[in-house]
């Protein structure tokens, strides 16, 4: 794992490889959304508005995914005190904020014609608005920690323990009766015709792979703070 | 034991107390954190009449009836083992129809029957293109919320 430890070498490999994740994330997302929104039959139900399942659900995935990564990398910063486990957990805290925002959001436009209610405070909802929460909170930790670019202990402990909430929001439809239902893919297999799961796959990958680039662009960025702020200090001292 | 080491094993111990800590609140939580009674679990809670509660549950298929108003319903919900009588006065949303999730916001009546102030629908896992409708969905191999556990 140390082969990666050294600055220089991770910047090597992520120059090259952002734009290799974010041009063929955006043609995919938006292909994705385009096939979504023109090209799938109105459900049985729900009739247009299954449409925003296309964002939705890559918008879910990714926000509990980015905090599972940054769960991950704190453990990796305390114990094996990789140098780049605290740049990275601090740059998947944005991008997984907005992405548990936007699943907030998206989930509300369809709750009110689905459901006939914005907002229920059921296990699942109340589970992913506490995850957003924390998202907040996390990111705020991690900008008062004094060390420059990387995150202190006290915001690594936070997202190891904030992950606690993840299961919660997995099993929240299972251990509780609640309006959300529960889901539609498991292990066992998908409830959603493929009219719609392949759209929903197609950006699902789409998403995720401009959520690895936005990452890579805000970890790089941090690399070039802490340089910036070592030149200025030998500047400083000279 | 090097240091790395120790680090590990009490960050893994931290972890599993964690998890521990989350599913015990979690299956403490069990009753309490459900959003609404099901007809089974409301039988078996002995509500008052007049307390104001929440029931979720399938319309039960032939159950809808309205009255000469136009504005009153009465429908049954229902689970796996039992049903329960509901009356409602108002606008009933799209997805409110025969065999479909409902989540009624009310209180018991001395009668026992469950008089709801307003009504919300509840959609199940299955997402069905239009033309495949008439598939009865309650009867769907995966259909997990057709009726409660």
């Amino acid at each position: 794992m140390h082969r990666f430890a050294n600055p220089a070498r991770f910047l090597g490999i992520a120059k090259p490889l952002t734009p290799l994740l974010l041009w063929p994330g955006m043609l995919l997302a938006l292909g994705a959304c385009w096939w979504g929104l023109t090209q799938v039959p109105a459900e049985r139900l729900q009739g247009e508005t299954v449409k925003i399942l296309f964002v939705h659900v890559p918008a879910a995935w990714l926000g509990m995914g980015g905090w599972t990564g940054i769960a991950i990398a704190s453990i990796v910063q305390l114990v094996w005190r990789h140098p780049l486990a605290g740049v990275s957990a601090r740059a998947i805290a944005v991008p997984g904020a907005i992405f548990a925002a936007l699943c907030l959001i998206t989930g509300s436009i369809w709750g009110r014609p689905a459901w006939g209610a914005w907002w229920v405070w059921d296990g699942r909802l109340t589970s992913m608005l506490v995850l957003f929460f924390l998202y907040l909170g996390y990111i705020a930790l991690a900008n008062a920690s004094s060390e420059k670019g990387s995150v202190s202990r006290t915001a690594a402990v936070f997202g190891i323990i904030g992950a606690v909430n993840i299961p919660i929001i997995n099993r929240s439809v299972v251990w509780w009766e609640s309006q959300h239902q529960k889901a539609s893919i498991t292990l066992g297999g998908s409830a959603i015709d493929a009219a719609y799961l392949w759209p929903l796959f197609a950006s699902a990958l789409g998403f995720t792979l401009i959520f690895g680039a936005v990452v890579l662009m805000r970890m790089r960025a941090q690399l070039a703070e802490i340089r910036i702020e070592a030149r200025m200090r030998r500047m400083a001292e000279d | 034991m090097k240091p790395k080491h120790q680090r590990l094993v009490l960050a893994l111990l931290a972890l599993v107390a964690l998890i521990g800590a989350g599913l015990l609140a979690a299956s403490a939580l069990r009753e309490e954190a459900s959003y609404f009674y099901t007809p089974t679990t409301l039988a078996k809670a002995k509500v008052e009449p007049g307390k104001a509660i929440r029931l979720g549950g399938m319309v039960q298929r032939g159950s809808i009836k309205r009255d000469a108003d136009g504005v009153t319903v009465h429908f049954v919900v229902q689970d796996r083992d039992a049903t329960q009588a509901v009356m409602y006065k108002g606008i009933t949303p799209d997805l409110f129809v025969e065999g479909s999730g409902v989540v009624a916001d009310g209180r018991m009546d001395k009668g026992g029957v469950f008089v709801a102030e307003s009504l919300l629908a509840k959609h199940d896992e299955n997402y069905v293109p239009r033309e495949l409708k008439d598939i009865d969905m309650s009867t769907a191999e995966h259909s997990k919320d057709t009726l409660a556990e």
